[in-house]
């Protein structure tokens, strides 16, 4: 609801909003333009005296103001009609006539009423209220989706759009909120829905005395220019008429002959309401917030325009055939999907069952229904929306299904992303509702990262196990565009202890973009099922370096180690800004095993800033598989390592884990921690898991657990 | 546009109870190429000891912008009720405001003065920048104003 909320009012308003915006920008260079024109008023010069020295040099003055933009002007006539200067607000001395910039009067008509008067007005103020409500739901839902109001500032993750929609969002929605409800209740004081703002004084008249000088009115000399609003003299024709004096305290009418104040209304609360909401959307006389406003304005259209490809995105329905229809099917696929990708699972999975002899059919989660429980089987394809909430296709599914008639097995697979401290959130919440209704389980449930392919065939065996056929899962999410590298050097560890490990060089005629800890997608000959390496290497280092176990059986790893100098692979790179070091000179702790040596390696490698950063190393045998032995040496004379520990598995009289390690430095790490460092693990589940279990126990006394270094991204892991 | 005050017919002595005993007037307000936003102008009727009468017209209808017509806000005490059913539109600069009122005989030639306010956001506020008597002899004679006014003028 929230998000239909958000999308419809905003693609209503995104028109609207554009040219809004795109003044209210020229606008908010206003106050600096002005400010160049117009120094600040320094206090010391009474309005008597100012007024003083203006009357002198006219016939007759009729008013003095210190206008919104900072220019203290002087409305006089001296018989040829009524004129309007500049004053210096000092000495009084005239600078010339005083003419609005027609520029900025063109930009605040468009903006206020986008030239067309009560309608336009009434547009415009139509849109501020939906900017209001776009900020609103837009701040509740970013905080939903990284999990929560605590967690407003974490990382935003995902596709590139919903990256910058939502840190843009994010910088801009202070300004964007201030910028739509001021002018939201601008609105409404322009159109009399709020009640009459000014206060003004009783009316009173003169004494009627002869006039006195104006430089001696006590009335007038209590009061600086640079409080001044706006001074209106009085008639020359009535003595009974008297100096209005209007100061950001109040309207004071003040008795030409003797000076003194006749009557007083101070600022009502309204008015002063009123004056800031105008200082706020105006940025009034301070320049500085007024171009801060402006930025935020300028992200207007920029979050439109992401926010229109994420709603286009979510909006392509996905082209998924069922190869059966349901009251035929003996299979049900139900799927849970916010992006569309997990459809795309899903089509694998149908695909490969119908090839195995099942008659398949697919539905979203959402229109389960009775029909579907004459199937033998549910399979449940789940992804999870933020911290663990329903996706886009589920969100009536947990409603419905108490409803249904039958119970039939059902097995859940859940999609997510291990980074999030609530991984598969809502599957879980699919299986633990499953569970409390009696549902039968037709296979253990299982958690898919970050749309893995080797997992999703992992388990695809697994269910082929379950339904007694073979089951290959070959799933690709899309072929991606990939570009020949050549090998141009190598390096074998680990051979002695029966778990080879290559370091492996790349070379290309231009390398693309990427980043230590980023990963490379290789296509071995013959597959379409990319496997996915971490870099050691950053393009600026000139060549593409992995590490690659030699996995018994295993094709890709197989045909790289088989590889030769000079011959060429296949790969693509992919972004993976959720595994690196945090900007800045925090320490840095490095723990990796075997070949998840490889992009701490390359983070040491780019450490020129020299900041401290300790790395823990696990391998089997020092004289065997000490991967990067003689770089990381040099790389601690250099000093862009600080410390380094290693552990190996097989040593003769000191055989060790890397955990071990950790856990021996507990009181270091804990002086790190404290130090706002951030830990970077990489390396196979079994030896993260033991590492994240040693780090508990370390953390523990700091009052802090690894889900909450997690969830601010001082605790991450690469783990495969 | 022809306009009855009905408010003030009822409230005020200068407009005629039976339109045999009143005349058309027309006021013509015509305003420099100032090149501002829309004025606003306000036209109102003092007798000959200064004494408010009634207003004729108020153009302009955003009332928080009333103040500035500092004379009229005077003189009339600022009543909202005084303009009730005579107010329009701003007066854009170089535009002219024609309007057409009833006027009950008794007024015309009796030593009353028609004033004219005008005020443009961030421009000028002018209270009274035209004052000129309710006389028929001044009848489709122009009279300028020293602010934003380039001509008025009564046609009876």
């Amino acid at each position: 609801m929230l998000r239909r909320l958000h999308s419809f009012a905003g693609l209503a308003l995104a028109l609207m909003l554009v040219a809004i915006a795109a003044t209210g920008v020229g606008l908010s260079l206003k106050p600096a333009v002005d400010r160049l024109a117009s120094p600040a008023i320094t206090p010391g010069v009474s309005v008597a005296i100012l007024t003083e020295a203006v009357a002198a040099r006219h016939q007759r003055v009729d008013a003095i103001r210190v206008r919104g933009d900072g220019a203290v002007t002087v409305s006089f006539n001296d018989g040829a009609g009524k004129k309007v200067e500049r004053v210096d607000p000092r000495t009084g001395a005239g600078l010339g006539a005083y003419q609005q910039s027609p520029t900025f009067r063109w930009l605040a008509d468009a903006h206020r009423s986008l030239l067309m008067g009560d309608a336009g007005r009434i547009a415009v103020a139509l849109t501020a209220l939906g900017l209001l409500a776009l900020s609103l739901t837009g701040a509740l839902m970013l905080a939903r989706s990284l999990g929560g109001a605590g967690a407003l500032l974490r990382p935003v993750r995902g596709a590139a759009a919903r990256r910058w929609h939502g840190e843009i969002g994010r910088l801009a929605l202070a300004g964007l909120m201030l910028s739509s409800l001021t002018a939201a209740f601008l609105s409404a004081t322009t159109f009399g829905l709020v009640p009459f703002a000014e206060n003004p004084p009783p009316v009173v008249s003169a004494s009627g005395g002869p006039a006195a000088p104006v430089g001696h009115l006590a009335g007038l000399a209590a009061v600086d220019v640079a409080d001044l609003e706006r001074l209106t003299l009085p008639a020359r024709d009535e003595a009974t008429d008297v100096f209005t004096l209007r100061t950001s305290m109040g309207e004071a009418l003040v008795d030409p002959s003797t000076g003194g104040v006749l009557s007083f209304a101070p600022v009502s609360t309204m008015d002063r309401i009123d004056r800031w909401a105008i200082a706020l959307h105006t940025g009034g006389s301070s320049w500085p917030y007024a171009l801060f406003l402006g930025l935020s304005t300028a992200a207007a259209p920029v979050l439109g325009i992401t926010g229109f490809l994420m709603w286009r995105r979510r909006r392509v329905a996905p082209r998924v055939m069922a190869p059966a229809r349901i009251d035929e099917a003996d299979t049900i696929i139900l799927v849970g999907s916010e992006g569309g990708s997990t459809w795309g699972f899903a089509q694998t999975l149908s695909r490969a069952l119908t090839d195995a002899g099942h008659r398949v059919s697919l539905a979203a989660m959402n229109d389960i229904e009775n029909a579907h429980l004459r199937a033998q089987r549910l399979v449940i394809l789940a992804a999870t929306y933020g911290d663990g909430d329903a996706p886009a296709s589920a969100r009536r599914f947990l409603d419905r299904l108490g409803n249904l008639e039958r119970r039939i097995p059902v097995a859940v697979l859940g999609f997510g992303d291990r980074t999030f401290p609530n991984f598969c959130g809502y599957a879980q919440k699919i299986v633990a509702a499953l569970d409390a209704q009696g549902w039968p389980r037709l296979l253990t449930p299982k958690r898919i990262d970050r749309g893995s392919a080797q997992e999703f065939a992992q388990w695809g065996r697994d269910l082929g196990a379950a339904l007694g056929c073979t089951l290959t899962l070959e799933h690709v999410a899309e072929r991606p565009k990939t570009s020949a590298f050549e090998l141009v050097g190598r390096e074998t560890y680990g051979v002695a202890v029966g778990a080879p490990v290559a370091i492996l060089r790349f070379a290309a005629r231009a390398l693309p973009r990427f980043e230590a800890g980023d990963l490379v997608g290789i296509l071995a000959p013959g597959s379409d099922m990319p496997r996915f390496y971490s870099l050691a290497s950053s393009q600026s280092d000139g060549v593409l370096e992995i590490c690659v176990r030699l996995q018994p059986g295993g094709l890709c790893s197989t045909w790289l180690h088989n590889l030769r100098e000079g011959e060429r692979i296949e790969a693509f790179i992919r972004d993976n800004p959720t595994f690196r070091p945090v900007e800045g000179r925090s320490p840095l702790i490095l723990i990796g095993a075997g070949s998840g040596i490889a992009p701490l390696a390359g983070f040491v490698r780019a450490n020129e800033a020299r900041r401290p950063v300790h790395l823990y190393f696990g391998g089997r045998s020092q004289s065997s598989d000490f991967l990067y032995e003689h770089e990381l040496a040099e790389r601690l004379a250099q000093r862009r390592l600080t410390t380094l520990r290693t552990a190996f598995s097989r040593h003769p009289f000191d055989a060790a884990y890397v955990q071990d390690r950790v856990a021996a430095d507990a009181l270091r790490l804990r002086d790190l921690i404290r130090g706002e460092a951030q830990i970077l693990v990489c390396g196979g589940r079994e030896m993260a898991g033991a590492v994240a279990e040693t780090l508990e126990t370390v953390v523990r006394p700091l009052g802090l657990d690894l889900a909450a270094l997690k969830s601010n991204g001082r605790y991450l892991e690469d783990v495969y | 546009m022809k306009l009855a005050l009905p408010l003030l017919a009822a409230t005020a002595a200068f407009v005629a109870p039976l339109i045999a005993e009143a005349r058309q007037v027309t006021f013509e307000t015509t305003l420099k190429a100032y090149g501002g936003n829309g004025a606003y102008v306000a036209l109102y009727l003092l007798d000959g000891a200064g004494k408010y009468k009634g207003t004729l017209w108020m153009a302009g209808d955003k009332t928080k912008f009333y103040r500035h017509l500092s004379d009229w806000t005077r003189a009339s005490g600022g009543r909202l009720a005084e303009v009730d059913g005579i107010t329009g539109a701003s007066v854009g600069s170089g535009k002219t405001l024609k309007i057409t009122v009833d006027i009950a005989d008794a007024l015309i030639d009796a030593g009353y003065k028609v004033h004219v306010d005008t005020s443009v956001e961030d421009g000028a506020d002018n209270p009274s920048e035209v004052v000129a008597p309710l006389v028929a002899s001044a009848s489709g004679k122009p009279v300028a104003g020293d602010g934003y006014v380039k001509s008025f003028k009564a046609t009876f």
